[in-house]
């Protein structure tokens, strides 16, 4: 106890750190998959291809990413934020993707009966329907960016990463223990913040009845 | 070099394979078991759910400080990341098993584990093949953290690769994973469509 009250400020600092650079990654990631989703919803052929890549990066493993990232632009915040935001991608723009197909044509049709234009269709129906979707790839985006954030303590971009580091170098439980529980908390936080957002999102009468 | 490098690809299959192995049986179990005691259930996949959400460095380092460094600390966090996708997919595939069939083999005067060996697991394997598939190519991706807790494979070259600022062997101590992860997917994709033709309804 006299130990968590001696570190209290010190951990603060790096769950803020933690959060600052989870949120940061997870944000960029948004920014970039929401709109090449849209554009890959308009352009199928390029679909299939665009997203076999997007796997294939995920499958590389967060060390061997971040070990590359340091190597080629050195120690700091930048590299990690960097290699955090491609690994953040994916997920939403494959539920994005998905998401946007999945909404029924007679939807659309529906829209377009109205005199929606293109841009109103996806606007006012096609993004709203996939919402819940979007919802859960950031959701699960979220998730795997607090794990990997925790690798980012090794480029030298601190969190909570740093904590169990120091740990598990030093062969210390309880610098061990400071990192992974709040970060192990902060997962499972995140993931069912989001997954509320998710049923939130979910227009009432489609909600599933199970 | 090679014969360092071809070592280290053969611990990392073997830590791999052994704990998706384990996986598979303690996943199949419990989906089952989950699939016999609905409220029981719950509390499995929610507790699955769980573990997977916990930060793997976080999950190594404190399985570290009860296993101890080495092999056998990654391979009880990759059993326990594995469970997942293998008990949920159990879970799901006996569950939707459509009703007719599971009265007609009552209806035979099958037990529930006569049942469960002769009617719903067959029935099943695809999903539950798909499942161990993803646990697969999930676990070769994060058995390169083995070496930040003392655990042989595929990390030992990168982290040394990371060490000595040399890209040629971070890169090089991934291409398996990421030419394994396509190839595993592939192969057991294949494999899983096959069983699903067999085990149609």
């Amino acid at each position: 106890m006299a130990t968590i009250m001696k570190h209290g400020p010190e951990l603060l600092i790096s769950l803020g750190q933690h959060i600052t650079l989870t949120l940061a990654a997870v944000g960029m990631g948004i920014i970039i998959a929401v709109p090449l989703a849209i554009l890959l919803t308009r352009h199928k052929k390029l679909a299939p291809v665009v997203l076999a890549l997007a796997s294939t990066i995920q499958t590389i493993p967060g060390l061997v990413m971040l070990g590359l990232a340091l190597v080629i632009s050195g120690v700091g915040v930048k590299p990690a934020l960097f290699v955090l935001t491609i690994y953040s991608i994916l997920p939403v723009l494959q539920n994005t993707y998905t998401g946007i197909n999945e909404v029924l044509p007679a939807y659309k049709d529906a829209a377009k009966g109205l005199g929606m234009t293109k841009s109103q269709v996806l606007m006012k129906v096609e993004l709203p329907l996939a919402l819940p979707a979007m919802a859960s790839g950031v959701r699960i985006s979220a998730v795997y960016i607090v794990s990997w954030a925790t690798l980012a303590g090794m480029v030298g971009a601190g969190g909570l990463g740093d904590w169990i580091w120091t740990g598990l170098s030093t062969y210390n439980t309880t610098y061990i223990l400071f990192g992974a529980v709040p970060s192990a908390l902060l997962a499972v936080l995140l993931s069912t913040g989001f997954g509320a957002l998710e049923s939130a999102l979910t227009p009432r009468g489609m909600r599933r009845t199970s | 070099m090679s014969s360092e490098f071809i070592s280290a690809i053969g611990e990392h299959m073997v830590i791999v394979l052994a704990s998706v192995a384990i996986a598979s049986a303690l996943g199949i179990g419990l989906g089952i078991l989950s699939y016999w005691k609905k409220s029981l259930g719950t509390i499995i996949i929610t507790i699955c759910e769980l573990i997977q959400t916990i930060p793997s460095l976080a999950l190594l380092a404190m399985l570290m400080i009860i296993f101890g460094l080495g092999n056998v600390t990654m391979g009880s966090a990759l059993v326990l990341y594995a469970l997942l996708p293998i008990v949920r997919n159990t879970h799901t595939a006996l569950s939707q098993l459509p009703p007719a069939l599971i009265d007609a083999a009552r209806g035979m005067g099958m037990s529930r584990s006569q049942r469960l060996v002769k009617v719903e697991i067959p029935l099943s394997i695809p999903m539950i093949f798909g499942g161990i598939k993803v646990a697969l190519v999930n676990s070769l991706s994060i058995a390169v953290m083995g070496v930040l807790i003392g655990a042989g494979g595929l990390g030992y070259i990168v982290y040394r690769g990371i060490q000595q600022q040399n890209m040629g062997r971070i890169i090089l101590g991934a291409i398996p994973v990421v030419i394994g992860a396509l190839l595993f997917d592939w192969l057991l994709g294949n494999v899983e469509k096959r069983l699903a033709k067999h085990a149609r309804l």
